[in-house]
């Protein structure tokens, strides 16, 4: 099902230090960083550890079927980060 | 190298900036930090506290998450209501410690620069922000909201903060930690339309993605896009843009679309306008508008210049929203053109010991967390500079810093001090079933420690 980063995400960047596949971006180097609204996880890279979730500074991360309402739409914008981004 | 890796550190700010870098410093692995956080108002968390939106509780998660854990640290001292440069000189600091990281954040604001400007009734965003969100330097304001449209210029994420504020029902704000005041103003506000001007077209917006979202939700508030230059939905110009631009145009295209429901509130977004002169006999009345048409410039960025269209906006209330400025602290070196402190890698130029990061480094740019990052690299360049044997050995024990600040007389609130003042905020917040009740001025701050150390037993 895959994790989510909400829109509470204030881009601590904690969750990239601590995910074991690096399925989580911008890192806190890439050129996109220091602009991003957010930060995303990459669904088809996600093996659902949930590492993330206890050191995300202001709770910003959901399972996929667990999204509150007014963010049910972040999953399809977590996974078209990764798409629609690179293309 | 000491021997016993014992360096003592001072942090100016105790915003997001000031604690991450503190975090950074403790979490050295080979090197003992002590740290004394210097904050100009008796209580920390900088913006996170004065600038995220009552609205936004999730964000200030971070406070309980993170800060309380960094400004609690038994290797760090706070002394909230102390104002480098004024209770303490920069040059005093420079000797007290082995290296000063400044994190005094962009204090002041961009002014638009047209006449009119300094009529009542036309003000920065960022006092009006200070205001609701209840920092003692703001919180005495008194904002007229008896007209019916106010015009927010700028289309960043204050802006529409501003705008989502005043058009929120005041039932989403009433539960918040929103100040007092604000909601007694906001109660009585008669303003039915905010205008949100950018200079700027629709793939320009300086918004981001869920603040665009959120004026969508609002209960009561039509919004509307003023559909001038909007692409349709399927035209080819979108392959240009970035996934986050074509997100918000989405989004603006799919509310220009949006029939109006007709509600009594409606939030207007105008892009390719830029303010030209605020008009009014005693305050502001109007504001006179121009069309602006984009074009290339030398460096193949897209500017807005003008047209010769005009037009006017009954309004009583102007906001600016238009960028935030770093301001000169005496002693430091300013950056006039980047409205920063000068620096080079987080240091400050010329006075060896002197550090800088976040927003008093880099502008105001980025959200919360991106000041981990900027905090990251100002610490890289200290310690680099540590090991090279570049830093002068500090002369005060952190003891001697409290003789200091006492014999001066100064009304330094302790972190202990805080933690009370935070108690009595929550507690008379949930009394009216609110997040938090906040102290609005140092006075009230500094009375209610008083009353609290009468309590206590002598020599406490």
């Amino acid at each position: 099902m895959a994790y989510v980063i909400t829109a509470a995400c204030v881009a601590d960047s904690s969750c990239v230090d601590i995910c074991p596949v690096d399925c989580i971006g911008p890192r806190p180097d890439d050129p996109a960083y220091d602009d991003t609204e957010q930060l995303y996880i990459d669904p088809a890279a996600c093996i659902d550890c949930a590492a993330c979730v206890d050191v995300c500074p202001v709770l910003a991360i959901y399972e996929a079927g667990a999204l509150p309402l007014k963010w049910q739409h972040y999953a399809a914008i977590n996974r078209q980060y990764f798409r629609e981004s690179e293309s | 190298m000491k021997a016993a890796a014992e360096w003592r550190v001072a942090v100016v700010g105790a915003g997001p900036a000031g604690l991450y870098a503190t975090r950074h410093l403790l979490d050295q692995p080979e090197l003992n930090f002590e740290v004394d956080v210097f904050e100009r108002l008796p209580t920390p968390w900088g913006l996170v506290r004065a600038g995220v939106a009552p609205d936004r509780p999730e964000k200030k998660r971070i406070i309980e998450r993170q800060f309380n854990l960094t400004l609690g640290d038994s290797r760090v001292q706070y002394f909230g209501n102390v104002e480098v440069g004024r209770d303490v000189r920069v040059a005093e600091l420079q000797a007290w410690y082995d290296a000063v990281i400044y994190a005094v954040g962009a204090s002041s604001d961009v002014r638009m620069g047209i006449p009119g400007e300094e009529l009542p009734g036309c003000w920065a965003a960022r006092q009006f922000v200070g205001w609701y969100n209840g920092h003692p330097d703001y919180s005495q304001l008194q904002f007229d909201l008896s007209c019916r449209r106010a015009v927010v210029v700028g289309n960043g994420n204050v802006a529409l903060d501003v705008a989502r504020i005043l058009m929120q029902p005041l039932a989403a704000l009433q539960s918040t930690d929103i100040a007092e005041h604000a909601l007694v103003t906001l109660a009585a506000s008669r303003i039915e339309e905010v205008v949100i001007l950018g200079r700027r077209g629709h793939f320009q917006g300086a918004f981001h993605n869920p603040e665009l979202e959120a004026l969508a939700e609002l209960p009561g508030v039509d919004v509307l896009v003023d559909a001038d230059e909007l692409p349709a939905a399927n035209e080819v110009v979108m392959d240009g843009a970035d996934w986050a631009t074509r997100r918000k145009v989405r989004t603006l295209q799919q509310l220009a679309a949006r029939p109006a429901s007709g509600a009594r509130k409606r939030i207007v977004l105008r892009f390719l306008t830029s303010p030209v002169e605020v008009l009014g006999a005693d305050k502001v009345e109007q504001l006179l508008v121009v069309r602006n048409h984009l074009q290339h410039d030398a460096r193949g960025r897209l500017q807005a210049r003008p047209t010769e269209e005009e037009s006017i906006l009954d309004t009583g209330l102007v906001l600016r929203a238009i960028g935030y400025r770093s301001y000169p602290l005496s002693g430091l070196p300013f950056d006039e053109r980047r409205g920063v402190i000068a620096n080079l890698d987080g240091r400050v130029t010329e006075i060896p010991g002197a550090y800088v990061t976040g927003w008093s480094r880099r502008g105001s740019r980025g959200i919360i967390g991106n000041n981990k990052k900027c905090a990251r690299d100002t610490v890289a360049s200290l310690l680099a500079d540590l090991q090279a044997g570049k830093l002068a050995c500090a002369t005060l024990t952190g003891k001697e810093v409290v003789n200091q600040l006492n014999n001066r007389a100064i009304d330094w609130v302790s972190y202990s001090d805080w933690l009370y003042l935070d108690r009595l905020e929550c507690e008379a917040g949930c009394a009216q079933q609110r997040a938090r009740a906040k102290l609005t001025s140092i006075e009230q701050m500094l009375s209610r420690l008083e009353e609290r150390k009468a309590q206590l037993p002598k020599d406490y």
